[in-house]
C-alpha cells in the first residue's frame, strides 16, 4: 500500500530561534501586537509503500530520527495517510 | 613524513585549499580521499574540508555523515589519530556524533565571511598543543551556520572536560558577546572530543596560511599537529 | 492532443514581426508548426540573436595578439595571458527575472555566467557583480536588494567560487528595474580549450545535470519586454537555481574535458534545448538529431514546445565522439550525475526533433541560430541633452556647511562602503584573494603556480551616460582600465553588459549607438579588446528607461606580488600627489544630484589623450616601486577620495588621515572638493621620492600636484587657505562603514 507521511520539524522550544524571532518582530513592527512566538520549520512530504499503515509510521519515525531530523536541536510531529487518501 | 588526506565530499569547496596549504607548507604527503573511499589506510591525519556537501540542503552535513568513507573516519578518530573537520567539516563531525552538539544559523541570519580573532583556550590537543595562551589568532569565518548549541549540560561537561579548544575574541584576546560573529554558545569557535585528538573549528586555518592573503596566523594551529605527530613518530 | 494551428495572430503572440514570420516561411517552404514556432521566436528574440543591437556591436575592437576567442564566436572569449595559460571571462545581465524574484533572479544569474565559462574549458576563479537598485528609501528597493545580495551569497557561496568585488549604485532611475549584472573569470591552460560544437556526422549528443521542467518557457522572450504590472502574474517564468547541482556540474565537466572524449560542450542557458542544439549544430556545419522523449523530465505531459523551449537551470549538452560513450557515462556516474545520450550528430545542416519516434521539429540549423533579421533601429537625439548642457551652474548655492555636505555625501550608500555586501559572499575561498573587498579599486587575485595576479573590475556612470552617451560610455572603459592600474595591472580585455531601454524608442536607440561609440573609442584609444557580453534591452519602468548603462568588466594583468597596489594610505609623513588636472566642475557629479536634486549640467571636459598618460605614468611609477597607495578619483570627488584614503588606511585601530591644501584655482570650492572630474588618482609616496615624482610629471606634460601630506588621526582639508573640512578619521571612518547598513534599518 502507498502512503503520504507529512511530518514538520521544528527547533525544539529551549533552542533560539532566530528566524522567527525576526518574523515575530516584523509582524509586531506591522502592527500585530497579539501575535508571539513564530517558530519557523521544515515541511516535508513523503510517499512510503507499507504492508500496513503501522508498518509505514515505523518507517517513517525511523527515517526522522537517522536522517531528517537532528535531535540535538530538532523536534518532529508526523502524520500518516494512504495516498489515495491524501489526494483528495 | 607526515601524510595527510584530505576529503572530498560531493559539494566539497575547500577540499583544493586545504590540500594547497598542507602541500605548500607541511607536507608533500598529502591525498584527496573520495567519499566513497573505504580505505583510510596510511594518513596520519584527516581532513574534513569546508563547503557544502550534498548543498547543505537537509542540514550542513547531515548527508555527508553517510558517505562510505565517514566509518572509516570513525574508526580512524577511535584509534586517536587526528582528525579536524573545518567549516563544513566540522558540522559533518557533529552530525555524525563524532563531536557533541548541533549548528544553527548565524543570529544574523546572514552568511558571513571575514577575519575573526579566536583564542586558544586549550593547549592539549594535538593542535593546539604549540599555541600560546593569550595570543589571538587572526583568521577568516564563512558560513551561514556557525552558531554553535550545546544545552547547558552539555556545555558544563565540555568545560569539566576541557574540550573547548577556541574562542572567538578581539585582537587582544578579550571574549566577548562583541566580538561573537554567529551567536555561538560561550563564543565557541572549535571544540575537541574527549580524546582530544578531534578538532572541529568554523574558522578556516587554510586560508590564512599564506602571508601573501593577509594573515599566516592558519599556519600555528598546522605547525602544532605536525610538532605532535613527529614527536609521536619518534617516540 | 492536438497542437495549436500556427498563424499569423500566433506568430505575432510570440513577440514576432508579420516579415519575420513571413521569412520563416519562405525559409521552412511552409508554415511552421506550432513547435518550431516556438523554437523560432526563442532564436529570434532579441536576448538570443541580438537583432537590434548587432549592426552596432561590429563597432566594438574584438581582435588582438592576446586573443584567442574572439566575441560572440563562443559562450566567452578567451584572452592568452602567457605561461600557457589563458583566461575566459564574461559580464551577463539577469535584470528581469530579478526584478521580479529577486532571490532565484540574482541566483540564476550566477549559475548562468559559471556555466559560460566552464563551457570554455576553464576553471571559474571569480566572480564579480554590478547592481544598481533604487533609493533605499523605499521599501521594496530594500527588499530587492536583500533579496539579490542573499541570492549571489546563496548560489556563489555554496558553488565555491569566491565573490570578489564588485559595484552597487542606488538611484530613482531603476527604481523598479534593478540591474543585476554578474561577471564570472576562468582560467584554463591554452591546450584546453573547449568549444560549443556539434561535428563528426554520427557522434552522441549526451544531456546532463537536472531534469527538465516548466520553468521559464519563454524566458528568452520575457527579458526582450518591458516591465509591467502584469510582469509580476508571469512569475512562473522564473527558474530556480541549484548551485549543488551545478557544483557537481562544473566539476564533472572539467574531468570530462580532460579526456579526449568531448568534441563540444554547451550550456543550456536562455532558450535552454533549442538554443544548445541548434547553435552547436551551427557552428560545427552539422546538422543534430534528438529524441525529445529520452530527456530526463520533472514534471509529467510536457509536450515537446515546453521540451524545448524549457529554460530549467543547471543542464548540458556535450557532444561524445562515438565509441567514447561508455568513458563519459563513468564520469558522471562518479559524480552522481545522470548522463543521457538523446541523439547524434547528422549531416544534413537540420535541427530534427523527434518525440516518440515522430518529427516534431525540421528546420535548418543555421537559420535558426545565425540567420535571424539584422535590424538598422531607427534613432533620435532626445530633447533633453541639449536642455540639460546648457543649466547655468553658477546659479547653483554653494554648501552652508562644507563639513555637513561632506559627511553626507560619505553616507550616500552609493559611496559608502559595501561592507554588509560584501561580507556576505564568501570572497576568500579558493585562497587565491590577494586584496579584500574594499580595499582597492580593482579585486585582485593571485594565479598559483605563475608569478602574476590579475586585477579585476566593473565600472559605469550610469548618470554620465545619460547626460552624455558618448562620453559617459568613454569614462565607463577609462574608469575601469584606471581601476585596474591603481591596483597595479595592465589592462587585457573588456567584457560589456549592455543595460538599455526599449531600442524601438528612437531616443533610446540614440543612447545606446552613442554609448557603444564611446566604448568602442575608448578600447580602441586603449587597444583592448572586447571579448563578448551582453545587451539588455527593455530595462523600463512606468516612468520610462533607467538610464543607459553599458557596464564593463576589465581585466587586467599584474605581472609581480610587488605590484599590487591598494587604496589605502600607508605611512604618516607620506606625500600626497594628485596626478592629473586639479580643477573642475560640478556637471554630473554626485553632489549636484544628492545636495541640489540637479541631474544634469554638462560634464567635466574629458581628455582621452591625457587620461591614457595620467594613466600610463602612474603604471610606471607603480612598477618602478615609487607608489604606496593609488586610488582613482571618482564620485564624490576629491573630498570623498582622499576620505577614502583615510578610512581604507585606517586599520586595527590605527588610523591614518591627511593634511592637504588644494591651491586656489580661481574656481568655486564645491568644484574643487566634490566635482567629477576624470583622468585624477590621488597617490601617496615617500617624502624623498616626492620631488623626482613630479619632475618626471611635468617632463611628460602631466599635471601632478604635491596637495599634502599624510598624518595620523585628523582629516583637513583646506582650499584656498580656508580650512573646508576637519574631522577626526575615527568620526569618518564610522560614517563610511555603517552608512549602508543604517539606511537599510
Amino acid at each position: 500500500m502507498d502512503f503520504k507521511v507529512t511530518i514538520v520539524v521544528t527547533l525544539k522550544p529551549s533552542v533560539l530561534d532566530p528566524q522567527g524571532t525576526t518574523v515575530t518582530e516584523a509582524l509586531h513592527h506591522m502592527g500585530y501586537n497579539n501575535v508571539s512566538d513564530v517558530r519557523m520549520g521544515k515541511f516535508m512530504e513523503v510517499s512510503v509503500q507499507a504492508s500496513s499503515e503501522k508498518a509505514a509510521e515505523q518507517q517513517a519515525h525511523e527515517i526522522c530520527k537517522k536522517l531528517l531530523v537532528n535531535p540535538v536541536i530538532e523536534t518532529y510531529r508526523l502524520t500518516i495517510k494512504p495516498a489515495q487518501e491524501a489526494a483528495v | 613524513m607526515i601524510k595527510f588526506g584530505v576529503v572530498m565530499f560531493p559539494g566539497s569547496n575547500c577540499d583544493h585549499d586545504c590540500f594547497y596549504a598542507v602541500q605548500q607548507f607541511f607536507s608533500d604527503q598529502v591525498d584527496f580521499i573520495w567519499h566513497k573511499s573505504t580505505d583510510v589506510h596510511g594518513y596520519d591525519c584527516i581532513v574534513l574540508p569546508g563547503g557544502f556537501s550534498y548543498g547543505d540542503y537537509l542540514r550542513t552535513g547531515a548527508i555527508a555523515r553517510f558517505s562510505p568513507v565517514m566509518s572509516e573516519v570513525k574508526k580512524f578518530a577511535s584509534a586517536g589519530k587526528p582528525v579536524i573537520g573545518i567549516c563544513n567539516g566540522f558540522q559533518i563531525l557533529l552530525e555524525s556524533g563524532l563531536l557533541p552538539g548541533a549548528m544553527l544559523r548565524n543570529t544574523s541570519l546572514r552568511f558571513i565571511c571575514k577575519y575573526v580573532h579566536i583564542k586558544p583556550v586549550n593547549f592539549s590537543t594535538p593542535f593546539s598543543k604549540g599555541l600560546k595562551k593569550n595570543e589571538a589568532i587572526h583568521i577568516p569565518v564563512a558560513h551561514g551556520e556557525g552558531n554553535y548549541y550545546i544545552d547547558d549540560e552539555g556545555l558544563k561537561k565540555l568545560q569539566k572536560n576541557n574540550q573547548i579548544v577556541f574562542q572567538y575574541c578581539n585582537e587582544r584576546g578579550i571574549v566577548s558577546d562583541d566580538f561573537n560573529p554567529n551567536g555561538s554558545v560561550a563564543n565557541i569557535a572549535g571544540i575537541c572530543n574527549e580524546a582530544g585528538n578531534v578538532l572541529g573549528m568554523m574558522p578556516h586555518p587554510e586560508r590564512c596560511c599564506d602571508p601573501m592573503l593577509g594573515s599566516s596566523d592558519g599556519k600555528r594551529i598546522f605547525e602544532s599537529l605536525l610538532q605532535s605527530l613527529n614527536q609521536r613518530q619518534t617516540v | 492532443m492536438k497542437e495549436q494551428e500556427v498563424t499569423l495572430q500566433v506568430a505575432l503572440e510570440h513577440g514576432l514581426t508579420e516579415q519575420e514570420f513571413s521569412t520563416i516561411c519562405s525559409i521552412l517552404g511552409r508554415t511552421p508548426n506550432f513547435t518550431e514556432l516556438g523554437v523560432f521566436s526563442v532564436m529570434w528574440s532579441e536576448h538570443c540573436s541580438y537583432k537590434n543591437s548587432r549592426a552596432w556591436l561590429k563597432k566594438f575592437p574584438t581582435t588582438g595578439p592576446s586573443v584567442m576567442v574572439k566575441a560572440g564566436d563562443e559562450n566567452a572569449g578567451i584572452i592568452d595571458i602567457g605561461d600557457g595559460l589563458a583566461v575566459s571571462f564574461k559580464i551577463e545581465s539577469h535584470n528581469h527575472p530579478s526584478a521580479v524574484e529577486p532571490f532565484q533572479g540574482a541566483a540564476t544569474g550566477i549559475g548562468g555566467i559559471i556555466r559560460d565559462i566552464f563551457t570554455m574549458g576553464a576553471r571559474p576563479i571569480a566572480l564579480m557583480n554590478s547592481l544598481r537598485f533604487g533609493k533605499l528609501s523605499a521599501p521594496n528597493v530594500r527588499r530587492l536588494l536583500d533579496g539579490v545580495v542573499r541570492g549571489i551569497s546563496h548560489y556563489g557561496n555554496c558553488i565555491g567560487i569566491p565573490t570578489v568585488g564588485g559595484e552597487i549604485y542606488f538611484d530613482s532611475t531603476y527604481e523598479g528595474n534593478p540591474l543585476v549584472n554578474v561577471f564570472c573569470l576562468g582560467i584554463l591552460k591554452h591546450e584546453d580549450i573547449a568549444l560549443g560544437k556539434a561535428s563528426g556526422v554520427g557522434n552522441s549528443v549526451y544531456y546532463v545535470g537536472a531534469a527538465t521542467g516548466r520553468d521559464g518557457i519563454h524566458g528568452a522572450t520575457f527579458a526582450s519586454e518591458e516591465l509591467n504590472e502584469a510582469s509580476e502574474d508571469r512569475r512562473p517564468s522564473v527558474q530556480v537555481g541549484d548551485p549543488f547541482m551545478e557544483k557537481l556540474l562544473v566539476e564533472a565537466c572539467l574531468e570530462l574535458l580532460q579526456t579526449d572524449a568531448v568534441v563540444g560542450i554547451q550550456d543550456m542557458g536562455a532558450a535552454g534545448l533549442t538554443c544548445s542544439t541548434c547553435e552547436t549544430a551551427s557552428r560545427g556545419g552539422a546538422g543534430i538529431e534528438i529524441e525529445l522523449a529520452k530527456v530526463p523530465q520533472r514534471e509529467k505531459g510536457m509536450i515537446p514546445y515546453e521540451i524545448l523551449l524549457s529554460e530549467s537551470q543547471e543542464r548540458m549538452l556535450v557532444i561524445v565522439k562515438k565509441g567514447s560513450e561508455s568513458e563519459v557515462e563513468a564520469i558522471f556516474d562518479k559524480w552522481d550525475l545522470h548522463a543521457v545520450n538523446i541523439g547524434q550528430v547528422t549531416d544534413d545542416g537540420k535541427m530534427r526533433v523527434k518525440f516518440h519516434g515522430e518529427t516534431v521539429v525540421d528546420v535548418p540549423a543555421k537559420a535558426l541560430a545565425d540567420e535571424a533579421p539584422v535590424y538598422h533601429r531607427a534613432f533620435k537625439e532626445p530633447a533633453y541633452y541639449k536642455q540639460q548642457q546648457i543649466i547655468n551652474l553658477a546659479n547653483v548655492r554653494e554648501p552652508v556647511s562644507y563639513a555637513a555636505t561632506f559627511k553626507s555625501l560619505l553616507s550616500n550608500p552609493s559611496i559608502a562602503s559595501k561592507k554588509w555586501v560584501y561580507e556576505q559572499y564568501d570572497h576568500m575561498v579558493m585562497t587565491n584573494t590577494v586584496v579584500l573587498p574594499g580595499k582597492a579599486d580593482a579585486a585582485v587575485i593571485r594565479l598559483k603556480g605563475t608569478e602574476k595576479l590579475l586585477a579585476i573590475t566593473t565600472d559605469c556612470n550610469g548618470r554620465y551616460c545619460y547626460l552624455d552617451p558618448y562620453i559617459g560610455g568613454q569614462i565607463a572603459v577609462a574608469e575601469a582600465a584606471r581601476n585596474v592600474v591603481c591596483s597595479g595591472g595592465k589592462p587585457i580585455g573588456v567584457t560589456d553588459c549592455l543595460n538599455f531601454g526599449n531600442p524601438m524608442k528612437e531616443e533610446i536607440f540614440w543612447q545606446f549607438k552613442n554609448c557603444i561609440e564611446g566604448v568602442a573609442d575608448a578600447c580602441k584609444a586603449f587597444n583592448i579588446p572586447v571579448t563578448g557580453g551582453n545587451v539588455s534591452f527593455y530595462n523600463e519602468n512606468p516612468r520610462g528607461a533607467v538610464d543607459p548603462t553599458p557596464v564593463i568588466g576589465l581585466v587586467g594583468l599584474i605581472e609581480s606580488q610587488n605590484h599590487v597596489t591598494t587604496a589605502g594610505f600607508k605611512n604618516a609623513g607620506d606625500t600626497i600627489i594628485l596626478l592629473g588636472p586639479l580643477d573642475s566642475t560640478i556637471g554630473g557629479s554626485e553632489y549636484l544630484a544628492q545636495e541640489h536634486g540637479i541631474k544634469g549640467g554638462k560634464l567635466p571636459e574629458f581628455d582621452m589623450k591625457l587620461e591614457k598618460a595620467v594613466q600610463s605614468f602612474c603604471y610606471e611609477l607603480i612598477k618602478n616601486g615609487l607608489v604606496k597607495s593609488a586610488h582613482d578619483c571618482a564620485e564624490g570627488g576629491l573630498a570623498v577620495t582622499l576620505a577614502e584614503c583615510a578610512i581604507i588606511g585606517s586599520e586595527k585601530g590605527m588610523h591614518l588621515g591627511a593634511k592637504v591644501a588644494l591651491p586656489d584655482t580661481g574656481n568655486r570650492a564645491d568644484s574643487i572638493l566634490f566635482g567629477e572630474r576624470q583622468s585624477r588618482i590621488i597617490i601617496t609616496v615617500n617624502k624623498e621620492h616626492t620631488e623626482n615624482i613630479v619632475k618626471q610629471a611635468q617632463q611628460k606634460q602631466i599635471p601632478a600636484n604635491i596637495i599634502g601630506s599624510v598624518v595620523s588621526d585628523r582629516f583637513e582639508l583646506k582650499y584656498a587657505n580656508k580650512v573646508l573640512i576637519e574631522e577626526s578619521v575615527s568620526s569618518i571612518h564610522d560614517i563610511y562603514y555603517s552608512a549602508l547598513e543604517v539606511s537599510l534599518s
